[in-house]
C-alpha cells in the first residue's frame, strides 16, 4: 500500500530537548535540578551574563549531544564553533543566546517510524547545542498584564535542538516522530522527560504542496496532534475560500486548542549571528568512535530482539520497548514466569491500570507482579481476581498473597464445588426436569445456584461442566 | 551603504529610539566604519587558512561538577524591580 498524502500534507517539527540529566548548566556549573527551588537561586555571573564572566562548555554537554547525534543516525562534524543569535528580550540577560549556527554538531540523520503505511522514514536535517532561556511570568493575560517576573534558573540549561525534515504526512505521523524522538532520548539516559519543560515543539506545517506556516509553543503529544489538526483545517478552509497561504508564524493556545497569528517580529538576518569570541572552537570527531561504543540498544533493536528471544508478536514488543524502564521491567518478569504471561500481564493488564491513574512503571513491582501471574497460571485464582489484585496493590497498597487472603479470592477447593452442585441440583428438581425436557436456559439457572453457594469464587466454567456431569449421571 | 531606514531598523532591534537627526549622524559613522572594512576586502587572502578563533586553540571545557550559585539577594541585590525572588519587568509584548 502507498499513502499517497492526498491533501499535500507537509510537517516538519524543531523540538527542543532539555539534557536535564546533565549535572550542570552549558556554559557553567550552576545545578540543574532547580525544579523546587527558590526562582533565582540557580545562578551566578556566568547565567547572568554579567560583565566579565566567561562561559566554560561541559564537556558532558558535548558528549551527550554526540551521543543524540549517533543514535539518530547523524554524521558528526569535523569542526564546530558557537555563534552569538542577538535578540533583544529579557529571557537571556545577554541579549543573545549562545548556540550552533552553520555548523551543527550533528547532521543528517533519520528516525524510523510507524508511518500511514508502515515504516516511514523522517529526516533528521541537523541536531546543535544551545542554551535555554529563562522562564517568564506574565502577570494575568499577556496583552493586559501589570509586568513580568523572570526566574533565570532555567537560563543556560543545555538544550539540544532537533530538526526534522518536512517528512510527516499527517498529525498522527508527526506524534509518533515525537513519541519515536522522545523514546530514544529516554534510552540514552541523556534527558527526563517528566520534568516540566524537557520537550518543546515547534511545527512547520503546510498543505496542498504549498508554503509553510510555523506554529510555536506546543509543549504535549497531545497539545501537538491538536495543533497540527487544528491548523490543517485552518489553511484548507482558508484555501477552499479563495484565500492564499503566505508565510507565518502562529502560536498555539493550548487552553482554546487554536492557533493565533503572531506578527513575525525578527527575520532571520535580523539575528546577526556572530562567531562567540568567548568560546574556542570544538574539534571532538574523535571521540566519535569512544561515545559510539556508549549508546545502549535503542527501540527498534530492543523490539526486534523481544519478538526474537521471547516470541511476542509486533504490537506487544513494540508496547513493552517504547519506554526503557518498562522494557527492563518486563525482562525482568520475563525472567521469572513465561515471557508470553509476562508480556500480557506488564503490557495489556498492568500498564493500561497504570495508564488509567497517570503512573509510572515504577509504581509497581516485579515481585508483585510475579506473584499475581503465578497465583493465576497456577490456577489458585481467576484472571478477574488477578487484576483485581492489581488494582487493590496501585489504590491502597499491600503485597498480593494478603490481599488474595483478606479478599478469600483463592479459587475454592474442588470437593467445596461438588458439594455446591449436588446441593444445587437436589434443591431445585423443577429446574433439572426442565433442563432435561429440553430447556437450555434451566442449566444457567442451576450453575447460578451453585456460584451462589460458593459465594462467587468458583470458576464459572468450571461449575457448569461439574453440573452437566452431575445432570448426565 | 547603510540607509537612514536601516539604522532606524537596526535602532528597533536594539530597542534603541534613534530620532531622525540621530539617524542621519549614525548612517553616516556607519559607513565609514563600513567603508573600512571595504579596504580590508581588497586585502589578497588567497591561501590563507580561514581562523575561527583568534587564540590557535580548540576543546576547552570543564567537567560537569556543580560549583555553588549566588544567594539570591546578591542576584537581586542590582535592581529595585524585583517581586517574591523574581525580576520584574514592564509588561511584555
Ligand atoms: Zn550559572
Amino acid at each position: 500500500m502507498v499513502y499517497e498524502n492526498p491533501d499535500g500534507i507537509r510537517i516538519g517539527l524543531e523540538v527542543h530537548v532539555q539534557l536535564n540529566k546533565l549535572k550542570t548548566k552549558l556554559f557553567c556549573g550552576c545545578s540543574t535540578e532547580y525544579h523546587d527551588s527558590e526562582p533565582n537561586t540557580h545562578v551566578c555571573p556566568v547565567c547572568l551574563g554579567l560583565p566579565g564572566s566567561l562561559p566554560v562548555l561541559n564537556e558532558k554537554a558535548v558528549e551527550f549531544a554526540i551521543k543524540v547525534g549517533l543514535a539518530l543516525n547523524c554524521n558528526i562534524v569535523e569542526q564546530t564553533q558557537f555563534h552569538r543569535k542577538n535578540y533583544y528580550y529579557p529571557d537571556l540577560p545577554k541579549n543573545f543566546q549562545t548556540t550552533q549556527y552553520d555548523f551543527p554538531i550533528a547532521a543528517n540523520g533519520k528516525i524510523i517510524i510507524e508511518g500511514e503505511d508502515g515504516e516511514h522514514i523522517v529526516g533528521i536535517t541537523r541536531a546543535h547545542i544551545e542554551e535555554d532561556p529563562a522562564r517568564l511570568q506574565h502577570m494575568g493575560t499577556i496583552d493586559r498584564s501589570k509586568g513580568t517576573l523572570i526566574n533565570y534558573n532555567r537560563s543556560g540549561m543545555t538544550l539540544i535542538e532537533i530538526v526534522s525534515e518536512p517528512d510527516m504526512r499527517s498529525p498522527k505521523e508527526a506524534r509518533r516522530y515525537l513519541e519515536k524522538l522522545r523514546s530514544i532520548l529516554d534510552y540514552l539516559g541523556v534527558f527526563d522527560g517528566d520534568l516540566e519543560g524537557a520537550m518543546k515543539a515547534d511545527a512547520n506545517v503546510s498543505v496542498f504542496w504549498g508554503d509553510r506556516v510555523e506554529v510555536k509553543n506546543i509543549s504535549s503529544f497531545k497539545g501537538l496532534e491538536r495543533a497540527l489538526v487544528y491548523e490543517i483545517m485552518r489553511q484548507k478552509n482558508h484555501i477552499r475560500r479563495g484565500g492564499e497561504i503566505v508565510m507565518e508564524t502562529r502560536h498555539f493556545d493550548e487552553a482554546r486548542g487554536v492557533t493565533i497569528s503572531m506578527r513575525t517580529k525578527e527575520e532571520e538576518h535580523d539575528y546577526r549571528y556572530f562567531p562567540e569570541p568567548d568560546l574556542v572552537p570544538l574539534r571532538v570527531a574523535d571521540w566519535v568512535p569512544d561515545v559510539r561504543k556508549t549508546l545502549p540498544e535503542l527501540p527498534d533493536a530492543k523490539r526486534e530482539r523481544f519478538m526474537e528471544q521471547y516470541g511476542l508478536g509486533e504490537t506487544h514488543a513494540r508496547a513493552l520497548t517504547t519506554e526503557i524502564k518498562v522494557a527492563n521491567f518486563f525482562e525482568e518478569v520475563a525472567s521469572k514466569v513465561d515471557p508470553k504471561d509476562a508480556a500480557v500481564w506488564v503490557s495489556d493488564i498492568l500498564k493500561g491500570e497504570l495508564n488509567y491513574r497517570e503512573l509510572s512503571i515504577n509504581a509497581f513491582t516485579v515481585e508483585d507482579i510475579v506473584a499475581v501471574v503465578g497465583l493465576v497460571t497456577g490456577n489458585k485464582i481467576t484472571e478477574q481476581s488477578g487484576v483485581e489484585i492489581i488494582r487493590t496493590v496501585l489504590d491502597d497498597g499491600g503485597k498480593p498473597q494478603d490481599i488474595v487472603e483478606k479478599k478469600g479470592l483463592l479459587k475454592v477447593e474442588d470437593d467445596i464445588v461438588a458439594k455446591a452442585v449436588e446441593e444445587a441440583v437436589a434443591e431445585n428438581p423443577e429446574a433439572v426436569a426442565d433442563y432435561l425436557g429440553g430447556k437450555e436456559k434451566s442449566l444457567n439457572f442451576i450453575v447460578g445456584k451453585v456460584m451462589q453457594k460458593t459465594k462467587g469464587r468458583a470458576d464459572a466454567r468450571e461449575a457448569r461442566e461439574k453440573v452437566l456431569a452431575k445432570l448426565n449421571e | 551603504m547603510i540607509t537612514k531606514e536601516e539604522v532606524e531598523h537596526v535602532g528597533w532591534l536594539a530597542r534603541i529610539e534613534i530620532d531622525a537627526q540621530e539617524s542621519d549622524a549614525y548612517a553616516e559613522k556607519l559607513n565609514s566604519v563600513l567603508g573600512y572594512f571595504g579596504q580590508l576586502d581588497e586585502v589578497d587572502t588567497e591561501g590563507v587558512e580561514p581562523t575561527y578563533h583568534v587564540a590557535d586553540i580548540v576543546n576547552v571545557f570543564r567537567k560537569d561538577e556543580v560549583t555553588e550559585s549566588m544567594p539570591q539577594e546578591d542576584v537581586l541585590a542590582n535592581t529595585e524591580h524585583k517581586q517574591e525572588g523574581n525580576f520584574k519587568t514592564p509588561k511584555i509584548m
